[in-house]
Formats: structure tokens, C-alpha cells, sequence
């Protein structure tokens, strides 16, 4: 599963940032999900969503190498994270986080389930996978 | 600490520059949950007896609830309270937005702004971090240009609500506005704002907040959004928003028409939702967490220029559309930017420029007094004209900018009877003289005019709309309900346009809290937030009693002139008969006062005892 994203589609209601800290991290904190909803108001009047397309740059700078492929997603081992924040700063989309009290990063691990709950459909899985 | 909260209240007074953080009391939280239940509970024991709105006492009320920044579908509403500079008693407001979420996730459930700034400020908040900053630059800057400038300087992820220049000349209906056509547009918050020279408030937030059954809530909250995918108004409703029901309102006689004269305005067969969406949409544009974006952002162009626009929704469509005669959306929408821009409640703005033109019509307001223009219904340069006049407090503008019930006051000669407003707040785009339960609301709402407490026309509709019987029983039913959403800060929309069920609401918030409440609970909790806010009514405003309650003549002597209902109008008796009626299940005496034994049984002895009861 890798995420794709049709901007045109999206409403900016952020459902899938907050369903994603719920879903991986078991806490409300929108900011800590794996992808962002940035507005571009009051011109032109969009969205445009940054998801991750599991491009593998994090894997790579990690001086750690405790992000490794797993089939389509890169995964963090969060035993061998040193929580430096390479990665978060070289995500070409700026999809990793690591706030608060974080000891690792936090990165799009495929499971989807904002694809599902995309209201709008504007995500999808580039890998053709169906909708739930 | 209670799961689902902060308990965390942050106080900034302008005029000593202190900032503080208090806990919010367990006691609070659980018989107040949030939202508007907080704002009433704080501002009836904060706001000292007999302050003046717009002076030192007064103070502005931020609340979130237990939902807000939930995975929960359209969790994103916040609410703002204020003693009314527009009425003199209660006044609440709330928008949605992404400003609910942005404040939770900083750490607080709640922000109440004291005193009054020697300068031009704004409040910024980045977590811990609070200051109060200079404004100077932003002073007499639009509300969306302020929105505009602000996210520019301080980062896309800050969520920012302003006033406009309306507020800070204090024009008594200037509304909140925030992500660039979102507005808590009620009571004149705004105004209150303007008065205490708060020009913005700019939130960023990334705390977590932690949940008594996350897994529960995730199983639960996912069940709820595949049933309002499923439901038709899903794909039905949501392409038009609000403004999908323009056509219903206008078929049933009830759509207001050159000030609430007619029910019926046959051009507002251009005023539909479909008419939004193939003529000016840009962008369906959702609030946090919400599937079904009623925000239809929207471009158009005036005099070689493009204006951005989130709607017109329903109420503006309404209020500045028909009831000022427009007869295109184009025209609505620009009304509408206006209106957005100088930070002003589209829904009373509308409501005072009809009054005005109809008081020019019948030579009440002189043509001197409008520069000997001729000023009509239907003629966009003259309802941009009165927008500039009132929104800048210039010539007739400084009488009309204190509404309408103060405007008839000045300009008499039989003015108050076609002044359109219940306790001095101009009314929704609902014409209810041929509706019992929904004129009913109109009076018994503890803001002044609104429908959102009880909106209800569709009920009078369906079971008969002279109908008296069953109805005072709707209205508070519905004063129990709707409130209680603003108090969960969710949006209503999920339930009363698509039909999504009520019965999950408690269960969610069990989920979120580890409390254990029923529907019957929170009506319990909702009915003593009623009593408090009526409570404040009766302190503040010395004479307070039935005659507040009273709709202006124009509903009960005037028939309505054509539509469905052409003709027709209740009568006063009616209208005593449901109030009567109201007051006696509310267990109120008869001039609409809490009785001491209605308040006990509440457990509110101490408000009983500050009305002297």
C-alpha cells in the first residue's frame, strides 16, 4: 500500500490526521499524523495534501539504518532509533514527525485506514489496492 | 485528570497584561461538559451584576468540549459567550473551523479574555507559550485580510480568528471570523472583542490529548462514519450545503421576503445550493473532522474585481438575499464579502438593511438622511451603500449600526413594528408567523432570535403549523438537544440534515470521559444551562420578563402576502397560549422568571438566591 493523493478531491477536514493519531499512536493529536492537509487560502482557494509515498529518502540518511523496507512502506525499528530527527528533516514531504515526548519518529506505516475514511476519496492506494 | 479534557482554563487580562493558567474543577467538567456549558456556568459567576458590555467587566468566554479535536465526525465547533452589547443579556455564538482542534490540542478547554487594552493586540498562543502581542498594523484591517496577513507571518499551522473593522468602531453585531469564512456571528461577540481592542487570537497546538477507551472510540467513531456514508444525504445534501433547502423554504411560504413582508420570492429559484455549484463554487470546504462540507468557497467578480467568499449559506442567502430582494447568487455572494470583511453577522446585517430600506420606503428614515439617494430593495448599490454607512458608523450608519430594536427606538413613527428582531437580535431566515413552534423559538431563545436552538420549522410543516398543541413540548425538547451539541461541540448537521441518530452522542462521550451519561442525563445537564442563561437574562436586564419574549407586530398582525401561505398569520392570542404554555413546563412563573423551586430541584440554589428569589 502506497498513498496517493488527488488534491482537487480534498475538503480540508483533516479526518485523516486525526483518525491516523488514533489509530497508530492511540492519542488525539492530528499534528502527529503521518500526512498534512495544507489550505491555500483565501487564493487560490485549495488543499493540498502531503502524504508519504514511501520514497525511501528516511531509510537512506538514517545513520542509525533502523528504518527498513517491509514489502511497499519503509518501517521504523524503533529499538535501534537514537531519536535523532535526520529523517524528519530530510522528508522531501515533510510527512515525519516526532513531538513532545516522542522517542522515535512517527511515519506512514500503510495501513490505509485513511483511505477508508477519506470522505472526499481523495486518497488512494497507488498500488491499486480496493477501498476497504 | 479527567480523560477527554485538559481541565486547563487560561485567563488574559488586557488591561494588567496577567496571564494565567487554573484548573478546571472536576465538578465543572462533569455537570457542565463544555462549549457553551462552560461559557454560561462562567460567565453567570464572573460577569459582576449590571456590567457593561462593552466596558471593563465584561469579559469574552473561548470554550471547547470533551469532543472536540476527536476522530468523531464533525467535531470541530467552538464556542464563544459574551454579556451582549447587541441584547444587554446572554449572548453565545459558535463556529466550526479548525480553531476548536488548534485549542484542545495546545492545552486548553477553555480561554476567558478580561479587561481592556490601552493598544491594539493580539493574543498569541503556541502551546505554553503566550504573549500578548501589538496589533497596531492590523487595526482597521478586513477580518479576512487580518486572517490573510497573520498565517503569512506566522506559519500556515497557526488557526486565527480576528474581528474586523466593524467590531472596533463597535458595531453591535460584529462577528468572530476564522480559516477565511467561518464566523461565530451572533450577539456581537465580535463586538466585545473590538471593544476590549483584541484584534486576533492565533492558536498553534500539538499536545496530545488522551482518551479513556482509545480503541473503543476508534471502533466506535469508525462505525459512525460509515453509517453517514451510507446515509443519502451524504452524496444528496452535501454537494449543496445549506443552501439545498432555499427552494423547501421558499415553497412553504416562509422564505423572508422584502423584510419579512412576503414568504415567497420567486427569483430564489437562483438562490439554490445547485445555482452556488455551477455558478461561483471554487471548493467544498470541510471543518475538522466533518464528512459532509457545508462550506461552499466560492469567487466572484465586481467591477473588475475577484472577491473570495465561503458561501452564501442558507442564512445569508435568506437574510441578505430575498429579504433585501437580490435576485442572483452573484450578487448574494458579494453582499456576503462585504458583510465577511468588515466582520459583520451576514444574518442581522441583512436583517438591519431591510429594516433601513423599508424605513426609507415609508419616509421614516428621510432622504437627507441618506444623502438624497434613492435607496431600494432589490438594488445591490443601494444595499452596498447602507453596508459601508453602517459598517463605518457614517450618517443614518451610526443609528443602524446599534440594530434594529435601538434603530426603532431613534427613528419611531411605528418602526418597531416591522423591526425584525426578538430581544434585540434580528431573526433567522425563517418567516414564522405561520409556524407556531418556530415563532415560539424565536421568542424563548436565550440569545435573542435564532434557530438554533430550536429549529423547527420543518416540524410545523409536517404535523400542521397553527397546530398548538405539542408544540411548547417540541420547542424545549429541542432547547435540550441542540444545545447539548454545543456543549459536546459537534456540529448538528449530521443529524438534522441526514438523519444520522442522536443515540450515539452519550456513548461517544463515555468512550472519550469514562463517565457513564444517558441522553437523559444530558438533557438534565442542558435544561439547568437553560435556567442559568435565563437567570443571567433576569440579573442583567432589570425590567426582564414576558414582554422580552414578545416577536415584533409584523408576525401576529400582518398576513403574509403571497406563497403557500398567502394571507395568513397567528394571532396574539396564540401567542400568549404558547407562552403560557412554555413557561409552564419550563416550571417558570408567568412572566417567564426560574421559580426558586425550579432552580432547587436543578441544584441551582445559588442562582436562585444571586435573582434574590
Amino acid at each position: 500500500m502506497i498513498l496517493g493523493v488527488v488534491n482537487e478531491k480534498c475538503s480540508g477536514c483533516r479526518t485523516c490526521q486525526a483518525l491516523c493519531s488514533l489509530q497508530n499512536l492511540a492519542v488525539w493529536n492530528p499534528k502527529k499524523a503521518a500526512l498534512k492537509v495544507i489550505p491555500r487560502f483565501p487564493k487560490p482557494g485549495e488543499y493540498e495534501v502531503g502524504v508519504c509515498n514511501q520514497c525511501g529518502v528516511c531509510a537512506k540518511i538514517c545513520p542509525a539504518e533502523a528504518i527498513y523496507r517491509d514489502r511497499d512502506v519503509y518501517l521504523i525499528n524503533e529499538e535501534e532509533c537514537t531519536g535523532c530527527g535526520l529523517c524528519v528533516e530530510a522528508c522531501p514531504n515533510n510527512v515525519m514527525v516526532m513531538l513532545g515526548d516522542m522517542k522515535a519518529p512517527f511515519k506512514c506505516n500503510g495501513c490505509g485506514e485513511c483511505i477508508s475514511y477519506c470522505p472526499r476519496e481523495a486518497l488512494y492506494d497507488v498500488c491499486g489496492g480496493d477501498k476497504k | 485528570m479527567i480523560y477527554g479534557y485538559n481541565q486547563k482554563l487560561l485567563r488574559v487580562n488586557l488591561s494588567t497584561g496577567r496571564i494565567s493558567v487554573e484548573n478546571i474543577p472536576d465538578d465543572v467538567v462533569r455537570e457542565y461538559i463544555g462549549g457553551r456549558g462552560f461559557v454560561a456556568k462562567y460567565m453567570f459567576d464572573e460577569i459582576p451584576k449590571g456590567a457593561d458590555p462593552l466596558g471593563e467587566g465584561n469579559k469574552v468566554f473561548i470554550a471547547v468540549g470533551p469532543l472536540s479535536a476527536a476522530f468523531l465526525p464533525s467535531s470541530g465547533k467552538i464556542e464563544f459567550g459574551a454579556k451582549s452589547p447587541l441584547t444587554g443579556g446572554y449572548g453565545d455564538s459558535n463556529m466550526g473551523g479548525h480553531l476548536s482542534a488548534e485549542l484542545k490540542s495546545a492545552g486548553y478547554d477553555m480561554i476567558i479574555i478580561e479587561g481592556i487594552a490601552d493598544k491594539p493586540k493580539y493574543l498569541y498562543i503556541d502551546n505554553d507559550r503566550i504573549e500578548i502581542r501589538d496589533a497596531s498594523e492590523y487595526w482597521g484591517m478586513g477580518a479576512l485580510d487580518t486572517e490573510e496577513v497573520l498565517k503569512n507571518e506566522l506559519g500556515e499551522e497557526f488557526q486565527i480568528a480576528t474581528i474586523g473593522p466593524a467590531a472596533e468602531k463597535l458595531l453591535k453585531f460584529a462577528c468572530v471570523s476564522h480559516d477565511f469564512g467561518r464566523q461565530a456571528g451572533r450577539t456581537g461577540v465580535g463586538t466585545v472583542l473590538g471593544s476590549k481592542r483584541l484584534k486576533a487570537i492565533a492558536i498553534r497546538g500539538n499536545k496530545d490529548i488522551k482518551v479513556f477507551d482509545p480503541e473503543g472510540l476508534l471502533k466506535k467513531s469508525k462505525e459512525m462514519y460509515d453509517t453517514i456514508f451510507s446515509l443519502p444525504g451524504f452524496t444528496e445534501w452535501a454537494p449543496y450545503g445549506t443552501a439545498d433547502i432555499t427552494t423547501w423554504v421558499n415553497n412553504v411560504g416562509a422564505l423572508p421576503t422584502r423584510n419579512f413582508k412576503h414568504g415567497y420570492f420567486k427569483p430564489a429559484d437562483n438562490l439554490t445550493g445547485r445555482d452556488i455549484r455551477e455558478k461561483i463554487l471554487v471548493k467544498d470546504k470541510g471543518c475538522f473532522c466533518c464528512p459532509i462540507p457545508c462550506g461552499k468557497y466560492s469567487k466572484v467578480e465586481k467591477n473588475g474585481n475577484e472577491y473570495y467568499v465561503e458561501g452564501p449559506e442558507y442564512e445569508t442567502i435568506a437574510l441578505c438575499g430575498s429579504n433585501l430582494m437580490l435576485e442572483n447568487i452573484e450578487d448574494v455572494a458579494y453582499v456576503n464579502y462585504l458583510f465577511d470583511n468588515y466582520g459583520i453577522d451576514t444574518m442581522s446585517g441583512g436583517g438591519v438593511v431591510a429594516f433601513a430600506l423599508e424605513c426609507c420606503e415609508k419616509g421614516i428614515i428621510t432622504p437627507e438622511q441618506v444623502e438624497y439617494k434613492e435607496l431600494k430593495f432589490g438594488d445591490l448599490d443601494s444595499i452596498e451603500y447602507l453596508i459601508h454607512k453602517i459598517a463605518n458608523r457614517h450618517g443614518i450608519g451610526e443609528i443602524l449600526a446599534e440594530g434594529t430594536k435601538k434603530a426603532a427606538l431613534v427613528l419611531g413613527k411605528g418602526s418597531e413594528r416591522f423591526a425584525i428582531q426578538v430581544k434585540g437580535q434580528e431573526c433567522s431566515g425563517y418567516d414564522p408567523r405561520n409556524a407556531a413552534a418556530t415563532i415560539l423559538a424565536y421568542m424563548t431563545c436565550d440569545v435573542g432570535s435564532h434557530h438554533n436552538r430550536a429549529w423547527a420549522i420543518t416540524y410545523d410543516v409536517e404535523v400542521g403549523r397553527f397546530e398548538v398543541k405539542g408544540k411548547a413540548e417540541k420547542v424545549i425538547w429541542m432547547q435540550h438537544v441542540r444545545p447539548m451539541l454545543d456543549t459536546l461541540t459537534v456540529c448538528r448537521f449530521p443529524w438534522i440534515e441526514l438523519g444520522f441518530s442522536l443515540d450515539d452522542y452519550p456513548t461517544v462521550l463515555n468512550l472519550v470521559t469514562g463517565f457513564n451519561y444517558t441522553w437523559e442525563d444530558l438533557k438534565r445537564l442542558s435544561e439547568r444551562v437553560w435556567n442559568i442563561t435565563r437567570a443571567f437574562w433576569a440579573r442583567e436586564v432589570e425590567d426582564f420578563g414576558r414582554e422580552y419574549d414578545w416577536p415584533p407586530a409584523r408576525f401576529y398582525e400582518e398576513p403574509t402576502i403571497g406563497g403557500a401561505v398567502d394571507g395568513m398569520h397567528i394571532s396574539r392570542d396564540t401567542l400568549e397560549e404558547l407562552l403560557d404554555r412554555y413557561y409552564s413546563l419550563r416550571g417558570w412563573d408567568k412572566n417567564g422568571i426560574p421559580t426558586r423551586e425550579k432552580l432547587e430541584e436543578l441544584g441551582l440554589s445559588y442562582v436562585a438566591e444571586s435573582l434574590g428569589l
